[in-house]
């Protein structure tokens, strides 16, 4: 039926322009030198313009397309997932449908309010308190005057932050702020709503409560679009999953289906497709060209534990000879917050030079990190250039495992890293 | 490539729960999402439908722009007094500029009055959508909104100004002319002119920061510009047309006349003096609603 439609979007596109981003005219005087230049540049191109061409070829090198012919159709109460890697073009297309920034191809047409939250606490000032904020942040949101003042005492509850009431956000705890800035785009009621990956905020116990609002959203009846790297949430709320890959849709589905196809793809670009990468930085002088993180025999083969020795092995081509290049490990979790950094130039170590293929590795005897989901970026440093860079060249799970060897796995609640340590009591 | 569609929730289920739960279907024309060609819509009832948000926003900047100042609204009243003072010593005293039958510090108060405000209302508008970074990359809403609320916020200081000014009225002695009840008129001139030229200067400010640094040397040459310090009727009588090309000439002299009564020009054309500001404002107005709505849809992308 056409009226329980409630999203539909047609060949969606969306080009940046990059590269040559130097000629933007980012100030005024640049316009104006590059406008009294023009006219000359058009001239010398028509005067050197060879014979029966048409013209300046256009070059693509300067574009990308974050988004590219996405067409999928969203019924009125579905909650839809997207999935994808980073820079697949997810909060892309949740900012075009939320009209923040224009598509440059295609069409969407929405049926109802839509209400969306890109970011948590969009708006909040500092200087203003906690009540103050709640009606700023919703009317931001889109909220009516009216629909605060009703939510308002269940906003407050929320948050937990009764005490605060009047107090100036700017003297919150993070945890506060985080949590308020939550429980007013929880309390968010449109008929369509788009959602980025704004639940991973706060601490577990506060995360799980916004899993279970979101939920009772979905539970109710309405339209939700929502991205998530966080796969358990997925399987749970949705009922069907978009995947995107490099900004194109690759599929449409059941959410098990599709969580299958993003983890094989992932596992795939980890291991096979390091050499295929194109979205690195650094000369190329060196390039790494694989990276595996395997645990040190014994424990298991395959699974990682928090306190395992594990080594990570870095394959690398060197275009030519590189003196004394230093390799780099960063660790990073879910959240992208960097937990550690592994590096050749801090231990000391000298590869007086590198030439050809070789292989770096980076051998930790007890890993220090808790249970969960990592990232590894990976690069080459010589001296103050960078030789190579590349973000997210792995990904790799730490399972739940005896890391204080008390007989039982770590039941983990706080903090980033794990750290031997002893207890004594005197007194 | 086409892809196969799976929808993973039967529709019964679907329909049974949004039969108990939806909120009222209240028919609302579909959103439509397009890449925009050519002249953008003015989009003037969606500013209207935000007005809650208009409010809100302005309500922030009034709460927020006192806070953590010693002084607070005190400063509301130090600034044009401390200017007034300042100008009647340098310009009444010293250089013995002309201020007609009115005492000098009064002359000067009622056209600092707007002009005060026209001068933090431009320069607060030209910064107002680069200040607004992070509701314009995350939350969508009519750009508009924003110098708009930055023009409105600035009225509660010219409130506020005003009440000096009743005082100082009552101080000299100096009964306000029936031509005061054109004031509103005047002074929705001066916020017109303000939001015309804080919109073309804060669309240009998202692209060029140049304008960050070009506005408070503009603000100061304006100012000379416009019979603040001294009256229209020292400027010979053949360039006086070309003063009223000045918008803000026919703010600041239609105050000094509404309230003091001073006649706007001597002899000739009273009416040119607010006519020609009139017309200036509203093209300066109507283009720059155009020239915003026309770069607003690139404003996420470039700021």
């Amino acid at each position: 039926m056409m009226t329980d439609l409630a999203i539909r979007v047609e060949n969606l596109g969306k080009m940046y322009r990059i590269g040559r981003a130097q000629q933007r005219h980012d100030t005024l005087r640049d316009a104006l030198v590059a406008g009294l230049r023009a006219p000359w540049q058009r001239l010398a191109a028509a005067i050197h313009r060879p014979p029966g061409g048409q013209g300046r070829p256009t070059t693509n090198d300067d574009t990308i397309w974050a988004l590219r012919d996405v067409s999928f159709e969203v019924q009125r109460g579905e909650v839809v997932g997207i999935i994808g890697r980073n820079g697949a073009g997810k909060s892309t297309l949740l900012k075009i449908l939320s009209r923040i920034t224009e598509p440059t191809t295609g069409r969407a047409e929405i049926h109802g309010r839509v209400g969306s939250l890109l970011e948590v606490g969009t708006g909040f000032h500092p200087e203003l308190t906690g009540r103050e904020n709640i009606y700023l942040n919703g009317a931001i949101l889109g909220m009516r005057r009216q629909e605060i003042e009703e939510k308002f005492d269940e906003i407050v509850a929320f948050a937990e932050i009764e005490k605060f009431l009047d107090t100036p956000v700017k003297r919150y705890s993070s945890g506060m702020y985080v949590r308020l800035a939550f429980a007013v785009a929880a309390h968010l009621e449109p008929e369509i709503l788009l959602v980025d990956e704004v639940l991973a905020v706060g601490d577990t116990a506060f995360q799980r409560k916004c899993l279970g609002k979101m939920s009772g959203v979905a539970r109710a009846g309405r339209t939700v679009l929502f991205v998530s790297h966080n796969m358990v949430a997925i399987q749970s709320l949705c009922q069907s999953v978009l995947l995107l890959q490099g900004g194109v849709m690759a599929a449409i589905g059941q959410p098990s289906q599709m969580i299958d196809i993003y983890l094989d793809e992932r596992e795939q670009l980890a291991h096979a497709g390091l050499r295929e990468r194109q979205d690195r930085s650094g000369s190329g002088a060196i390039r790494i060209k694989s990276v595996s993180v395997e645990p040190i025999s014994e424990w298991s083969s395959t699974h990682i534990y928090p306190g395992c020795p594990v080594r990570f092995v870095l394959e690398y081509v060197a275009r030519e000879s590189v003196v004394r290049p230093s390799f780099h490990v960063g660790i990073y979790n879910r959240l992208g917050i960097s937990i550690l950094h592994f590096s050749s130039r801090m231990t000391g170590y000298v590869l007086e030079r590198a030439e050809g293929v070789g292989r770096a590795i980076c051998e930790v005897p007890r890993l220090p990190l808790p249970p969960g989901h990592y990232v590894l970026n990976l690069s080459v440093v010589q001296g103050d250039s960078q030789l190579d860079h590349v973000d997210a060249a792995e990904e790799f799970d730490v399972e739940h495992g005896d890391f204080f060897g008390t007989g039982h796995s770590i039941d983990y609640t706080g903090g980033m890293c794990l750290v031997d340590h002893q207890w004594k009591v005197e007194g | 490539m086409p892809l196969e569609r799976v929808v993973a929730t039967s529709p019964a289920t679907r329909g049974e729960e949004s039969g108990r739960d939806n909120p009222p279907r209240i028919p609302v024309p579909p959103i439509v999402i397009e890449p925009s060609r050519g002249w953008a819509a003015l989009q003037l009832r969606a500013v209207w439908n935000y007005r809650e948000l208009l409010f809100f926003l302005v309500w922030r900047d009034i709460k927020v722009r006192y806070k953590q100042t010693a002084l607070g609204v005190a400063w509301i009243v130090l600034q044009p007094v401390v200017s007034m003072v300042i100008f009647s010593l340098l310009f009444g005293e010293l250089l013995g500029v002309s201020s007609g039958d009115v005492p000098y510090p009064i002359f000067a108060y009622a056209a600092l009055l707007p002009w005060n405000y026209f001068a933090g209302a431009l320069t607060r508008s030209s910064q107002s959508l680069v200040g607004s970074t992070h509701l314009i990359t995350k939350v969508y809403f009519p750009r508009l909104i924003i110098p708009i609320s930055s023009v409105l916020a600035g009225l509660v200081d010219f409130a506020i100004a005003f009440l000096v000014l009743i005082g100082l009225m009552a101080f000299y002695g100096i009964k306000p002319a029936p031509a005061a009840l054109l004031l509103p008129a005047l002074l929705l001139l001066a916020v017109l002119t303000a939001l015309g030229f804080g919109l073309w200067l804060g669309a240009l400010n998202v692209r060029f920061r140049d304008v960050n640094y070009l506005v408070p040397f503009l603000v100061q040459i304006w100012m000379y510009l416009t019979p603040v310090i001294y009256s229209s009727t020292l400027i010979p009588e053949r360039f006086r047309l070309l003063l009223a090309l000045n918008p803000m000439t026919g703010v600041v002299e239609g105050f000094r006349w509404a309230l003091l009564g001073q006649q706007l020009t001597d002899a000739q054309a009273p009416g040119a003096m607010l006519i020609v500001p009139v017309i200036i404002t509203l093209l300066v107005l109507a283009s720059g609603v155009v020239f915003f709505r026309r770069t607003e849809r690139t404003f996420a992308d470039v700021i």
